[in-house]
C-alpha cells in the first residue's frame, strides 16, 4: 500500500468531513435544545449555495469587484446573514407555533417546510443545475515526486480551516459566555429557566440561527469547492449530515464534529480502497454499530430514566 | 330524474372530449429537476414542431395540442403520468420519456393501453428488446454507442488501462457495461468497474483512486449532473487523460458544472452525428436561433419525433397505437434529420454515432 494515496485519501476524507461536520451542528444544537429534528436544516443549506452563487454574481458581474478574499470574506457574511434569517424563519413559521403540541406536530411541520424551501427555489431559481466560476485555482500544494504526491488545494485549507475556526467559536459561545449559559440552561430544563428569567422563545430563536450560519459557512465553502448545486441537494448533503450528528451523538457540540470527520474519512477511506459503490452501505453500517454499542452515539450523553 | 341528468352530463361531457378537432399528444420527460436542460431539449423541440405542423393545417385537418408532463427523471413519478396521460389527458401519442430509467416502466403502460409513444432520446438496448409493440424510438441503441466508445479507445487513444464508471443507473450503467464488452472483445480489460451515486459532488477519494491505479483513460457512463465534478476533481488532482462518456453529457450545462471551460479539455462523447448539419433541418435551425435558442443535444431529435408521429397519422389515418406502430415500422419518414425507418423491434435501421470532442472554449464539435 502507497502512504501518498493512503494520505491523499486522508486529506479527501478529512475536508469532506468538515463540511459534514459543519452541517452536523445546526441539527445536533437544535436537537440538544428542543429534542426534534429540523428537517428543513438540509434545505438551510441548499439555500445558502443559491445566495453564495447570487452574491459572486453581485460582486463579480454586476460591481465588477475583482480582489478575490475581499469577494470571499463579504459573500461570507452576506450569505451568513441571510441564510440566518431563513433559520429564523423556519423557526417562528414551522416550530413556534407548534410548540406544546404532541411531539410529532412540529416533526411534520419540519417536513412540510423542507418542501415549501425545495419548491420556492425550484421555482424563482428554475429547476436547472446551477453554477458558480472557480475563484481559487492556483497552484495546489505538493509533496512528492511527478507520479506519486499528495495534494493540498488552497480550497480544501481554507475548507478545513474554516469548519474548525466556526467550530471553535461555537464551542466558545456555548462554554464561556451569557448567551450559551443561556442556552445550556434551557437545554436542561426549559420551564426552570424560563422561571429564572431567561426568555426561552429568544434561545430557542437564537440556536436555530447559530445553526443556519453553520450550514451557511459550509454552504459558501462546498459552492466554491465543487461550484454546481441544484435545488435537491439539501436531501443527499442533509441525510449525510444527520448521520453524522447521531454518529458522534445528537446534542453534543464537538460530537458533531467528530462525526462529521469519522464519516467523511470512512466513506473516503472505504471508496478508496474497497469500493465506490458499497461506500454508504458501509458508513451506514458503521452507524449501526456505534449505535449498538453506544446507543446515544460516541460522545452523546446517555438518556437518563426519569423515574 | 337525477340519473337521467347524470347521464346526459357524462354524455355530453364525452361528446365534447370526442368531437374537439384536435390531437392531443404527451411529451414527458424531465421538466423539472437535475435533467431538466434535457426536458427543454424535449419540449423545444417537439413545441417548434407542432406549431409548424399546425401552421400548414395541422394532421388531416386536426390541430395538434401537446401536453408537458414532468417525470423529472425518476421511475415512480414517470410510471404515475404515464397513467395520467392515458386515464385524464387522454392522449393519443407520446413522445418520451427522456430517461431510460423513466421510459422502462412508463412503456409498458402505453403498450398495455395501445398507445403510440416514441422516445428521441432514451438509448438503453432493452426498451426495445421486450416485444413491446407500440414503443418506438429515434435514437440509437448504447450497445451501438459503447462500441463506437470502445472502438475509439482502444484504436484512437490507444488506452491500455482504462478505468470503467457509471452511475448505477439503467441508463449508465447500461452504457457502461455495453462499452466494457466491446472493449473486451477488443482484447483491454478494464482496470476499475465502480459506481457512483448520483446527486452527490464529492468524488475525491475515487480520482485518488484512479489515480493510484495509473489509468490512461477514463469511462463513464451517466449523466452531466455527475460527470462535470468529476471531470473537474480529475484536473485538480493532475489527472489529465482522456475522459469518455456518451450522450448524457450533449449539453452546454457539461461546462458549468465541469466548473469552467478550462476544465472539459481532453473530454470525449458518442453521440449522433450532429443533426444540425443535416440539410433537411437547416430551416428549422435556423428558426430556433432566430428565437435565440441554440438547437442543441437532443433538440432536434424532438422536433423529428413529433413530425414522425404527425406523419404516421396523416399517412395511416387512425390514431390506434398499434396500427401507427406497424406503419411505421413498414414506412419510411422524412424529417429534419434525413429519412428514418425503423426494423421490427422499433429501432432504428441506421445508427450514427460519432465521436465528439470538448475543446476549452466550452464548445463540442465532431471529431
Amino acid at each position: 500500500m502507497d502512504w501518498m494515496i493512503i494520505l491523499q485519501q486522508l486529506v479527501n476524507g478529512l475536508t469532506l468531513g468538515a463540511i459534514y461536520g459543519l452541517i452536523a451542528v445546526g441539527y445536533t444544537m437544535v436537537y440538544g435544545i428542543i429534542g426534534m429534528i429540523n428537517f428543513a436544516h438540509g434545505d438551510i443549506y441548499m439555500v445558502s449555495a443559491y445566495l453564495t452563487a447570487i452574491c459572486i454574481a453581485v460582486f463579480m458581474s454586476w460591481w465588477g469587484w475583482t480582489f478575490v478574499p475581499l469577494i470571499l470574506v463579504l459573500t461570507l457574511i452576506v450569505v451568513i446573514l441571510f441564510t440566518s434569517l431563513y433559520g429564523w424563519v423556519v423557526e417562528r413559521v414551522a416550530y413556534r407555533p407548534l410548540r406544546g403540541s404532541q411531539r410529532l406536530a412540529p416533526l411534520i411541520s419540519a417536513i412540510g417546510m423542507s418542501l415549501v424551501l425545495q419548491n420556492y427555489v425550484q421555482i424563482s431559481q428554475s429547476a436547472r443545475t446551477q453554477g458558480v466560476p472557480s475563484l481559487i485555482s492556483g497552484h495546489p500544494l505538493r509533496i512528492g515526486s511527478e507520479q506519486n504526491f499528495v495534494q493540498i488545494t488552497e480550497m480544501q485549507i481554507l475548507i478545513v480551516i474554516v469548519a474548525f475556526l466556526s467550530m471553535a467559536v461555537l464551542s466558545y459561545i456555548i462554554q464561556a459566555t451569557a448567551l450559551g449559559r443561556a442556552c445550556r440552561a434551557t437545554q436542561q430544563d426549559r420551564v426552570m429557566a424560563s422561571i429564572l428569567g431567561i426568555n426561552t422563545d429568544k434561545i430557542i430563536s437564537i440556536v436555530f440561527i447559530i445553526g443556519a450560519a453553520s450550514a451557511a459557512v459550509a454552504g459558501v465553502l462546498v459552492t466554491l469547492n465543487y461550484g454546481t448545486f441544484d435545488f435537491f441537494i439539501g436531501f443527499v448533503t442533509g441525510i449525510k449530515a444527520f448521520t453524522a450528528a447521531v454518529l458522534g451523538g445528537i446534542g453534543s457540540l464537538p460530537g458533531a464534529m467528530l462525526g462529521g470527520l469519522i464519516l467523511g474519512l470512512a466513506e473516503s477511506l472505504f471508496s478508496g480502497f474497497v469500493n465506490t459503490d458499497y461506500k454508504d452501505v458501509f458508513a451506514f453500517a458503521l452507524l449501526v454499530l456505534v449505535l449498538i454499542f453506544r446507543p446515544s452515539g460516541l460522545l452523546g450523553k446517555p438518556e437518563v430514566e426519569k423515574v | 330524474m337525477k340519473k337521467i341528468a347524470l347521464f346526459c352530463l357524462v354524455f355530453a361531457w364525452l361528446g365534447l372530449s370526442f368531437a374537439g378537432d384536435i390531437i392531443k399528444i404527451g411529451v414527458a420527460g424531465p421538466h423539472t429537476g437535475a435533467y431538466a436542460a434535457f426536458g427543454e431539449q424535449l419540449w423545444r423541440g417537439s413545441e417548434q414542431a407542432a406549431n409548424d405542423i399546425n401552421a400548414k393545417g395541422g394532421i388531416n385537418g386536426k390541430k395538434i395540442e401537446l401536453v408537458k408532463a414532468d417525470d423529472a427523471c425518476e421511475p415512480k413519478q414517470a410510471v404515475s403520468i404515464a397513467n395520467r396521460l392515458i386515464d385524464s389527458d387522454e392522449v393519443v401519442a407520446v413522445i418520451g420519456h427522456f430517461c431510460s430509467s423513466s421510459t422502462m416502466p412508463a412503456s409498458e403502460i402505453y403498450d398495455d393501453a395501445g398507445v403510440l409513444m416514441i422516445t428521441p432520446g432514451s438509448t438503453n438496448p432493452k426498451i426495445t428488446e421486450r416485444g413491446l409493440v407500440t414503443i418506438l424510438r429515434t435514437c440509437g441503441r448504447d450497445d451501438q454507442q459503447g462500441t463506437v466508445a470502445a472502438d475509439f479507445l482502444v484504436k484512437t487513444l490507444k488506452a491500455k488501462r482504462v478505468a470503467v464508471l457509471h452511475d448505477k443507473d439503467t441508463y449508465g450503467q447500461g452504457l457502461a457495461d455495453a462499452m466494457k464488452a466491446h472493449m473486451n472483445i477488443l482484447g483491454v480489460k478494464e482496470v476499475l468497474y465502480e459506481g457512483l451515486t448520483r446527486g452527490e459532488k464529492d468524488f475525491n477519494a475515487l480520482v485518488t483512486k484512479l489515480r493510484s491505479l495509473n489509468v490512461d483513460a477514463v469511462y463513464f457512463g451517466g449523466l452531466h449532473t455527475e460527470a462535470g465534478p468529476l471531470v473537474r476533481q480529475m484536473r485538480e488532482q493532475g489527472l489529465n487523460v482522456p475522459f469518455i462518456s456518451g450522450d448524457g453529457i450533449v449539453s452546454e450545462e457539461f461546462v458549468l458544472t465541469a466548473g469552467g471551460e478550462q476544465y472539459v479539455k481532453n473530454v470525449y462523447m458518442t453521440f449522433g452525428a450532429d443533426p444540425r448539419n443535416i440539410k433537411a433541418g437547416q430551416q428549422v435551425v435556423e428558426t430556433f436561433r432566430r428565437q435565440g435558442y441554440e438547437p442543441e443535444g437532443y433538440t432536434l431529435y424532438s422536433y423529428a419525433t413529433m413530425q414522425v408521429v404527425a406523419e404516421a397519422m396523416k399517412q395511416a389515418k387512425t390514431t390506434d397505437g398499434i396500427k401507427l406502430a406497424k406503419w411505421l415500422k413498414q414506412h419510411a419518414v422524412n424529417t429534419v434529420m434525413g429519412v428514418k425507418s425503423w426494423d421490427n423491434k422499433g429501432d432504428l435501421n441506421t445508427s450514427d454515432y460519432v465521436i465528439y470532442q470538448w475543446h476549452d472554449n466550452g464548445q463540442y464539435s465532431e471529431l
